[in-house]
Parts: structure tokens; C-alpha cells; sequence
């Protein structure tokens, strides 16, 4: 999660105050895991500087939150890059499961306990995740949706690899 | 609830069970998954009193069933058991109100209460206005949601589910398990849930892997 592109784009909505940025991105990007105010000012003091955003005119009053932010023209354009090119397709091929799956039957250890022990942790997992779709709003689904569906794919990985077990065993043998 | 012991079972000179064992708690979900012909659906005709194993044994609370004569098992499996298969497997004949009394009229209900009974699931499902339908006249997702209730109707003690979702794309079969979940939780309904689909799996409290015949829990499970 990109947090400065997150709150270009909050911006790109309407000049906001920093304490609404902070809510909006809680709320729907931050799930648990606030941002910090800090973090919060840094970022746009650094967006400032670059001149992505604009600070208006302070209003009557002390400190940052009286600061209005307005997305510039140059923050436009960066946000607009980054929405409309695709995220790097990451192969994942060198995982840690590969790694230790690898090891283990180089060294003879048992690797399909291990791969059982991972599919347990998996589906516990998604055991929770399903619960908080279950209980939790439509933001809540969809973001636990895009963990069930990643999750699902390692768990058909770590089937194809257990039925190949064997095969694997005699190519890193030597 | 029910469990199995060391069950072997074999079609011709094919082993599909090679000794295995599960046991469900009451008002537990298990799942039951592995890949195709690993035998999970072999185990759950034989909990369920559909197929005799070879050996072992299946008891049903202190009841043992592989024992029992075939109808036995059937008013077994018509008094306690409720049944939710992959493709639904409605009457055509019958409309979908009728397919869901079918439990009740079976069990010797009279026919206008056994109406008024399945009716009640209807909207329980979201399927109001659909009582009248064939199953020709019902989507999947529809048709899924009124075999559901035809598993459910007869307030079973045990939900015996086999890829309820497997001809299902993924938010259809996502609603059909949020309903069968809310429903079994309520009426405090043991599942044997039957599934390759992970994410299905993921409705059920607990799973067991089949694998060559042989069911074995999760390690950390």
C-alpha cells in the first residue's frame, strides 16, 4: 500500500484536511492499522515540497489541521500513472514454502509433514477470513476476499507439490 | 455424532476406502476434502448409511449403522439424515415447493402441512415467489438453494453435504454456504461438508484430508 499515491488520490477527491485524510485512509486502507499523524504530515510535507499538492490558506487557529491540501496538477498526473498501469504480475517462484519444501528432502526430512502443517495454517487462516466476511461489511468482504483467493492459490500449490513429492526428492538428490 | 472406524471398501478390484476414520462432534461442520477419488465421497456414503463397508465400523450416537438392515438404513437416513448433492437432484416432475415437502411427505406428513413446512423456507432463502417453479425453471444457484431445504426440512440431526457449490460459480456458491451455515447453526445441525474448494472448506470448523483412502486431520488443526 502506497500510502503518499493513497492520499493524492483522496486529494484528487477534494481538498481535505489532514485529520479527514487520516480518517478516510483508516478506514477504508488502513484495517487495524492506523496511520500515524506523523506520518500523515511527513507525507504531505514531502508531497508539498515536491509540489504535488498545494497547501491553502490556513485557516483562523494553531497547528497542521487548520492546513487545507489541494492536489496539483503534477500530483493529478503521478496519481493517474500510478491508477492506470498495472501492478508488476510478481511470479513468487522463489517462495520461503520453496525453499524449505527444497531443503527438506535434500536433507530427507519429512517435507510433506511440513507442506501439511502450512495447508493447516492456511486453512486456519481462511477459516478467519471467511468469518470476517461473515460478520463484517462489504469493505471488509472484499478485502478478505483478496486474501481467500491468494491463500487458495498457495493451497493448490502445496497440493500439486505434495503429489510431486517424489519426483522433486530424486531432482535435488544428487 | 457419528463417527467411522477403520472403514475399507472396495469397488471390484478398486480400494476406495483403505481404513478410514473420522468421528463429527455434535453441531460440528467438518469438512472432508481431497483430490478427485481419494475416496471423500466414498466416506461420506458410508457415514451416512448409503454404502456398507467392508470392514469396520459406522455408529450414529450408540447406534451402530453398517449393521443394519437396508431398510433400517433407509428410515435411518429418511428420520435422521438430510441430504444437499452437487446438482441438486430435483424431481422435474414436482414444483420446487413440492421438491422441498418431499422429506415430510415421505416420512407420512400429511400433504397441506408438509406444504405449509417447506413453504417457511422459501423466504428463509430468499426464494420467495419461486414455489411454484420446476427445477427446469430455476437457476443453479436457486435450484442448490431449494435442495438445501429439502436436506434441511425434516430438521435432520446430521446435514450430509457433497460439493453443494460444485456447479456453482463462486459468489453463488458463497451464498448458498452463508445460508446453509445460518440454517445449520440455528437448528444446531451436525455437517459433514464434502469439498475440494478450499474456500469452501473455510465455512466448516474443522477438516479432514483424504488421501489413498485414508482420512487423517490436519497437523495444528
Amino acid at each position: 500500500m502506497s500510502v503518499p499515491l493513497t492520499l493524492l488520490g483522496l486529494l484528487e477527491r477534494e481538498p481535505s484536511h489532514g485529520y479527514d485524510l487520516k480518517r478516510d485512509y483508516d478506514t477504508f486502507f488502513g484495517r487495524g492499522k492506523p496511520l500515524p499523524f506523523g506520518q500523515v504530515y511527513a507525507t504531505l510535507g514531502r508531497l508539498a515540497r515536491d509540489g504535488k499538492v498545494a497547501v491553502s490558506a490556513a485557516e483562523p487557529g494553531e497547528g497542521p489541521d487548520r492546513k487545507r491540501y489541494v492536489i496539483t496538477d503534477r500530483g493529478v498526473t503521478e496519481f493517474e500513472t500510478w491508477l492506470t498501469e498495472p501492478v508488476e504480475a510478481e511470479p513468487h517462484l522463489q517462495t520461503v514454502l520453496f525453499a524449505k519444501v527444497v531443503l527438506a528432502l535434500m536433507l530427507g526430512r519429512p517435507a510433506a509433514e511440513y507442506l501439511d502443517s502450512q495447508r493447516a495454517a492456511h486453512l486456519q487462516r481462511m477459516r478467519e477470513l471467511t468469518e470476517l466476511k461473515r460478520t463484517g461489511d462489504l469493505v471488509d468482504a472484499l478485502l478478505a476476499d483478496h486474501g481467500l483467493f491468494h491463500l487458495e492459490a498457495d493451497l493448490r500449490w502445496i497440493d500439486m507439490t505434495a503429489a510431486r513429492l517424489d519426483l522433486l526428492a530424486k531432482q535435488v538428490r544428487r | 455424532m457419528i463417527r467411522a472406524h477403520d472403514l475399507k471398501l472396495s469397488f471390484g478390484p478398486t480400494p476406495a476406502l483403505r481404513g478410514a476414520s473420522v468421528e463429527v462432534a455434535p453441531g460440528e461442520i467438518l469438512a472432508v476434502m481431497g483430490p478427485s477419488g481419494s475416496g471423500k465421497s466414498t466416506l461420506l456414503h458410508c457415514l451416512a448409511g448409503i454404502l456398507v463397508p467392508d470392514a469396520g465400523e459406522v455408529w450414529f450416537g450408540d447406534r451402530r449403522v453398517d449393521t443394519l438392515s437396508e431398510t433400517d438404513r433407509s428410515a435411518l437416513r429418511r428420520d435422521r439424515f438430510g441430504f444437499v448433492f452437487q446438482f441438486g437432484q430435483l424431481v422435474p416432475e414436482l414444483t420446487a415447493e413440492e421438491n422441498v415437502a418431499l422429506p415430510l411427505l415421505l416420512a407420512g406428513v400429511r400433504r397441506k402441512p408438509a406444504l405449509t413446512e417447506a413453504r417457511a423456507w422459501f423466504p428463509r432463502l430468499g426464494l420467495d415467489g419461486l414455489e411454484q417453479r420446476r427445477s427446469g425453471e430455476l437457476s443453479g444457484g436457486e435450484g442448490q438453494r431449494v435442495a438445501l431445504a429439502r436436506g434441511m426440512v425434516a430438521k435432520p440431526q446430521i446435514l450430509f453435504a457433497d460439493e453443494p457449490t460444485g456447479s456453482l460459480d463462486s459468489l453463488t456458491g458463497e451464498l448458498v454456504m452463508e445460508l446453509m451455515v445460518a440454517a445449520v447453526r440455528e437448528q444446531g445441525t451436525t455437517v459433514v461438508l464434502v469439498t475440494h474448494e478450499p474456500r469452501v472448506a473455510a465455512y466448516a470448523d474443522r477438516e479432514v484430508v483424504v488421501r489413498d483412502g485414508r482420512a487423517q486431520s490436519l497437523v495444528g488443526s
